[in-house]
């Protein structure tokens, strides 16, 4: 009984204590998107979630970042700034770099692309379709000069 | 990209060493699956059992490997974690690949 008072107690301090917010700046190159992947599943915030919330938070950070990465910065040098924030049962992801915008300002429509046969296999494309089957309340828009992309991600615990 | 072969009767078994593949070591793991599946081998069985991660390179790197081993050879995929399994689940490329829980015995012959 005691015992687990005192565990309830722990338990609403490292709530009390667990920022619900983090962010971080990366340079645009695909070892240091590997490296901040790191470093934000290592946060308290993301070890907060469940694994399979996890997994999907690391898939759909992984391809926004990487296509920054490609296309934005065309593989050249550049920060990206990174802000994740808890809110009621969703991780709210924020993404902001300094690259070129997106063709027309506008997200690619990301279609999987159909295939018959092995020859016809893609072996790419697969990135926008992740991203846009897996998050919600996808906006992407350019202000200032700057890529700004948001979503969210459903997380099954309960954030207070 | 560590990767570490040893063929197992009529298997050549390549078992990926990192937690990820992912698109800073796509390329290198292309590279490296065509210097190591050069040996005559009729399957060949990739043991993701350690890969803890997979982006959208990753797995076009893996289709890549696939397509290059075809029409005569055969890439099999074996011991898919959770999220490795969501990313060939959602973009249906599950239903392109054989893929095993465990590593097969290559002393069976399969189907």
């Amino acid at each position: 009984m005691g015992c687990a008072m005192q565990d309830n107690a722990q338990r609403a301090l490292i709530d009390a204590e667990m920022p619900r917010t983090t962010q971080v700046t990366i340079p645009a190159d695909p070892l240091a998107v590997r490296e901040g992947l790191r470093v934000l599943f290592d946060t308290a915030l993301l070890r907060s979630l469940a694994d399979d919330d996890r997994g999907t938070a690391e898939i759909v950070l992984a391809e926004a970042l990487n296509n920054i990465v490609e296309h934005a910065y065309a593989r050249h040098s550049g920060d990206i700034e990174i802000t994740l924030l808890l809110h009621q049962n969703a991780l709210i992801c924020r993404i902001i770099d300094a690259g070129l915008p997106m063709p027309n300002e506008l997200l690619p429509a990301g279609h999987l692309a159909a295939f018959e046969l092995t020859d016809d296999l893609p072996e790419g494309g697969f990135g926008w379709f992740l991203i846009r089957t897996l998050s919600r309340d996808l906006d992407y828009r350019r202000v200032d000069g700057r890529n700004q992309l948001s979503f969210r991600l459903d997380t099954g615990q309960l954030a207070p | 990209m560590e990767l570490v072969a040893e063929q197992r009767g009529e298997i050549l078994v390549v078992r990926a060493m990192q937690d990820r593949i992912d698109a800073a070591g796509a390329i290198q793991f292309k590279d490296r699956m065509r210097d190591i599946t050069a040996v005559a081998s009729p399957r060949v069985v990739l043991d993701m059992s350690r890969v803890a991660f997979l982006d959208s390179s990753g797995l076009g790197a893996v289709v890549a490997v696939m397509k290059a081993l075809a029409p005569d050879r055969k890439l099999e995929l074996s011991g898919l974690t959770a999220t490795v399994q969501k990313v060939f689940r959602l973009t249906r490329m599950d239903s392109v690949f054989t893929i095993h829980d465990q590593v097969p015995d290559g002393l069976r012959h399969a189907g």
